[in-house]
Order: structure tokens, then C-alpha cells, then sequence
């Protein structure tokens, strides 16, 4: 009994005298906000590398409106005006549902393509722990155009129409400059052009982005094709999709700008039927304009959340 | 009942009332976790509003010698629009390079503040404000209001962002005013373990 309060009479002056140590300042540290490990922020600055989906989904409650440009060839010269003549186009939303996951649809004017896709964010690159960013994508493709010429007696149904992709994005950020990504996916087409080609197609892309200024990133990604690189696309050679760009901010936007040999907007286009290669010079300019729209205010801008204090 | 126990219970006593005193002088100390700031560094004109709030500030304050700190988590800064909270973050504020912001200062005239009434006192609070990794000497006037042990501090002052070296390119200059109007109130209490 008496140790045990000489103890605790102890134990109370340690805890006194305990109190004050350390800077003015320092104690402050251990803050709801920078104690927790905070997830890494802007791997990318968009939600497209170029083509690709990046591990960045749009905020809660965001929408985002994408105008997609590929123009022709530049190598066509002055006859169709180093390709601005001849452009395919993607009109899409995509929206951001939760903080983990984003959906989005599009026309592309290639194909007369209505697509989908939906994306979901699976681990957060972290400071401290956490190496990378993970997220898994997952996107159909529903052509719209007329009936390709079909063997005798077979009969072009609708889920002929249909095409389909999975991708893992693995990125990380290296540093405040460099951010790189891995992307392994498979595409499956319902209808192939030849009875020699696989439907299902597996392949890795890999991206990346290097910020040269604060405003101003250099962009890349290139697809290898695992089988069937040999397949043709309406009678074409394919080749493997390589496009190399710039994102530009200018204060509430980012624009890309880049040269590719892909005219396809969705997966199944430019990672497996490109019919352009860059040692031919077959290179389209293009460029991405994205215009969000808060639709869900954050909490803190809900009406008269301002008042509150 | 021996004579040890008895001195040892005087010992006690005395140790307690020790520790009593102990924690008298450690209730000078208020702290707050959650307190808030917000800036509105909307240029006049602008067709969008550039505005944030903060809700994990902390701050503390010594009410014996008057020192006041401040910490803000910038990356906990929370925009309306998704798009200005990573542009603050990644090319104004470099918050994975500088990510908080500071003031540490002294209430001139603490001793005004009697944190036995109840009210609302004036108060000047002078000392280094550190944003985007510069530091400035600044000057604020504020009130402390004393309501039942708890002071609620409140001051509203302008920061110019070029003494920050807070670079805002030309194209959006229409849209980000000079000057950010920052509002702080916290809510603080005595430290208590």
C-alpha cells in the first residue's frame, strides 16, 4: 500500500516535471494532418498520359469534359494540310463518383466508337511506406459503323460490335519531376479481321512524365504488343503505339499537345490496330482539352458551411 | 499508526501539493488542434473565386510570456474546385517542398487578457510568418475572447504573395489578386494530458 503510493506520487512528479520539454514550436508537430502518412499527390497532371488513363482520378464530385483531337498525317504535306485536313475526334465526360473511383464515356468519331470505362484506385503511393499507386481499369468499346465484308453464311451480330480492355496502372513518382507507369492489360475483340488472329490480346504499356518546369511536363508512352503484332487492321500492317508530348498548364487547365502514330482513342485502337509508325513518318499531331465542372462542392463550400465559425 | 507512515503521509502532502502547483503553472499553456484559417486571394473582378479553408491548424500560446505559434498543414488547405487545390499546392505554394506554413510571435500586451472575465480583449501580436519557405517580420492586430476558461482568437490581416515570392504568371493575374485577405480564429484550451 505505501509503495504503491510512494510509486504513484512518483510516477505524478515524473509526468510534471516531464511537461515542458522541447521546443515552443515542435510540439505542434504531431497535428491530425501531418501526423497521418500522407498519400503523394500529382503523380500526373491529368487523367491521360496521352492516350493511356493514369493512376490520377478526377476528385469526388468532379466532371470532367474532354475533347480529344488526332489529326491526320503530317507526312500527307500540303495535299491535306500536313493532316489538319483529315482528324478524328473523342467527345467524352468523365466524372469522378468517389475519391476511388471514376467512370467516363465517349464518341469517337473513328469507327463510329461509343465507349465506356470505368477506373478504380486501388493503393496510394505514400511518403513513407506505400512505394506506389495502383489502379485498375476497365473499358468497352461498342463500334457503330456498317458491317465489315463477312465470310459466306456468317452473319455480323451485334456483340461482333463489342470490344473490350483491362488494364493495371502501376505508377510512382519518383521525385517532384519524374513519374513513370507500367500498364499491363489485355483487350479482347468480339471480331477480329482475320481467323489467324487471337482475340484476346495481351500487352504493356509504359508511360511517364517529366516535368521541365513548373507548368510545362514532357510526356511519353509506348505499348508493346505480347501476340498477335502481327495482326492487320482493315487490310493494314499495325505497328506498336508510341507518342511522345507536352501537358501545359495555364492556370485552371492543362492542354496536351503531342505527335502520335495512333489515330485511335480507345485501347483497342491504339494499342492494337495503329497503322502508323514513326520510321515512316506517319505521325499525327494532337492534342487533349479538358474543361472540369465542380458538381458536388467539397464539405467545407456546402451552403453555409462558411458561417459555421 | 508509526511515526514512518505519519511523516510519509506529510510527505506526501507536500508532494502533491508540489504537483498541484506544477499543474497551476502548466495551465498557462493553451493549445488547439483544429483551428482554422481561410484566404481569399480573389482578384477583383475575377469571374471564379480563389478561396480556401483550413481546419487543421494547430496553435498554441503561452499566456504567462504571451508566445504564440501557429502551424498549417498546407497541403490541408481545401478549395471548392479539385483543380486550384492541386495547382495551389504543386506551383504556388510547392507544398511538398515548404509544407507548413509558421508564425511564431508574441502577444505584446497578454497581460491584458484576464482569463478569469469573461470578454472580448484586443490584443497585438507581432513575430516571423514563414509561407512557401520565406520569412517575414509581420505585425497584426487581433481580439482573445475568454469565455469559460477558453480563448478564442481571431485576426484578419493581408499577406502580399510577392513577399513570399509566390510567383502568379500573367495569364492568371486577372483571377489572383496580389494580396491574399487570410482570416485565423482558434479556439484554444488549456493543455491537458
Amino acid at each position: 500500500m505505501r509503495k504503491a503510493s510512494i510509486l504513484s506520487v512518483a510516477l505524478l512528479c515524473t509526468y510534471v516535471t516531464s511537461f515542458g520539454q522541447g521546443g515552443f514550436m515542435d510540439d505542434m508537430n504531431d497535428s491530425a494532418a501531418t501526423k497521418k502518412k500522407e498519400p503523394v499527390t500529382a503523380t500526373f497532371k491529368a487523367t491521360r498520359i496521352i492516350n493511356s488513363s493514369t493512376v490520377e482520378n478526377l476528385a469526388h464530385g468532379v466532371l470532367d469534359f474532354r475533347i480529344l483531337h488526332r489529326f491526320g498525317r503530317v507526312s500527307d504535306g500540303m495535299e491535306n494540310f500536313f493532316g489538319i485536313d483529315n482528324a478524328t475526334t473523342r467527345i467524352g465526360l468523365d466524372y469522378g463518383v468517389t475519391r476511388w473511383l471514376m467512370v467516363g464515356i465517349g464518341h469517337n468519331t473513328l469507327g463510329k466508337t461509343n465507349d465506356g470505362f470505368l477506373k478504380v484506385k486501388l493503393l496510394s503511393q505514400k511518403a513513407e511506406g506505400m512505394p506506389i499507386s495502383l489502379s485498375y481499369m476497365a473499358g468497352m468499346g461498342l463500334r457503330g459503323d456498317k458491317a465489315p465484308a463477312l465470310p459466306p453464311g456468317m452473319d455480323f451480330l451485334f456483340t461482333n460490335r463489342m470490344g473490350f480492355v483491362h488494364q493495371v496502372l502501376i505508377a510512382r513518382k519518383f521525385n517532384s519531376k519524374l513519374s513513370l507507369q507500367l500498364m499491363p492489360g489485355v483487350v479482347h475483340m468480339n471480331l477480329v479481321d482475320s481467323s489467324k488472329d487471337d482475340n484476346t490480346m495481351f500487352s504493356v504499356g509504359v508511360g511517364g512524365r517529366y516535368k521541365v518546369s513548373r507548368r510545362v511536363a514532357i510526356t511519353a508512352e509506348y505499348y508493346y504488343r505480347i501476340n498477335n503484332a502481327d495482326m492487320l487492321a482493315a487490310g493494314a500492317t499495325t505497328y506498336n503505339s508510341l507518342s511522345v508530348g507536352a501537358d501545359i498548364e495555364t492556370g485552371g487547365h492543362v492542354f496536351q499537345l503531342f505527335f502520335t502514330n495512333s489515330n485511335g482513342m480507345t485501347e483497342r485502337v491504339f494499342i492494337n490496330q495503329t497503322t502508323d509508325t514513326w520510321t515512316k513518318g506517319h505521325l499525327h499531331f494532337g492534342f487533349n482539352i479538358s474543361r472540369v465542372f465542380t458538381v458536388v462542392r467539397p464539405k467545407e463550400f456546402k451552403k453555409g458551411a462558411a458561417d459555421k465559425w | 499508526m508509526d511515526i514512518n507512515s505519519k511523516t510519509m503521509k506529510r510527505i506526501m502532502l507536500i508532494a502533491c501539493l508540489l504537483a498541484g502547483v506544477g499543474t497551476a503553472t502548466r495551465a498557462q499553456v493553451y493549445m488547439a488542434r483544429t483551428a482554422h484559417v481561410s484566404f481569399n486571394a480573389t482578384a477583383a473582378g475575377s469571374p471564379e473565386k480563389i478561396e480556401a479553408v483550413n481546419n487543421e491548424v494547430a496553435s498554441k500560446l503561452d499566456k504567462a510570456t504571451g508566445r504564440l505559434g501557429f502551424q498549417v498543414p498546407v497541403k490541408s488547405f481545401k478549395f471548392e474546385r479539385a483543380l486550384m487545390q492541386e495547382h495551389f499546392n504543386e506551383n504556388y505554394m510547392e507544398s511538398d517542398k515548404y509544407p507548413r506554413a509558421e508564425f511564431d510571435g508574441m502577444v505584446s500586451n497578454i497581460a491584458d487578457v484576464n482569463t478569469n472575465n469573461d470578454g472580448t480583449y484586443n490584443v497585438k501580436v507581432s513575430g516571423k510568418l514563414t509561407i512557401h519557405g520565406v520569412t517575414k517580420e509581420v505585425s497584426v492586430p487581433g481580439t482573445v475572447t475568454v469565455k469559460r476558461g477558453q480563448l478564442v482568437m481571431s485576426a484578419k490581416f493581408n499577406v502580399r504573395l510577392a513577399d513570399h515570392k509566390i510567383n502568379v504568371p500573367s495569364v492568371v493575374a486577372d483571377k489572383v489578386a496580389k494580396e491574399a485577405v487570410v482570416t485565423i480564429e482558434s479556439a484554444l484550451n488549456v493543455v491537458r494530458k
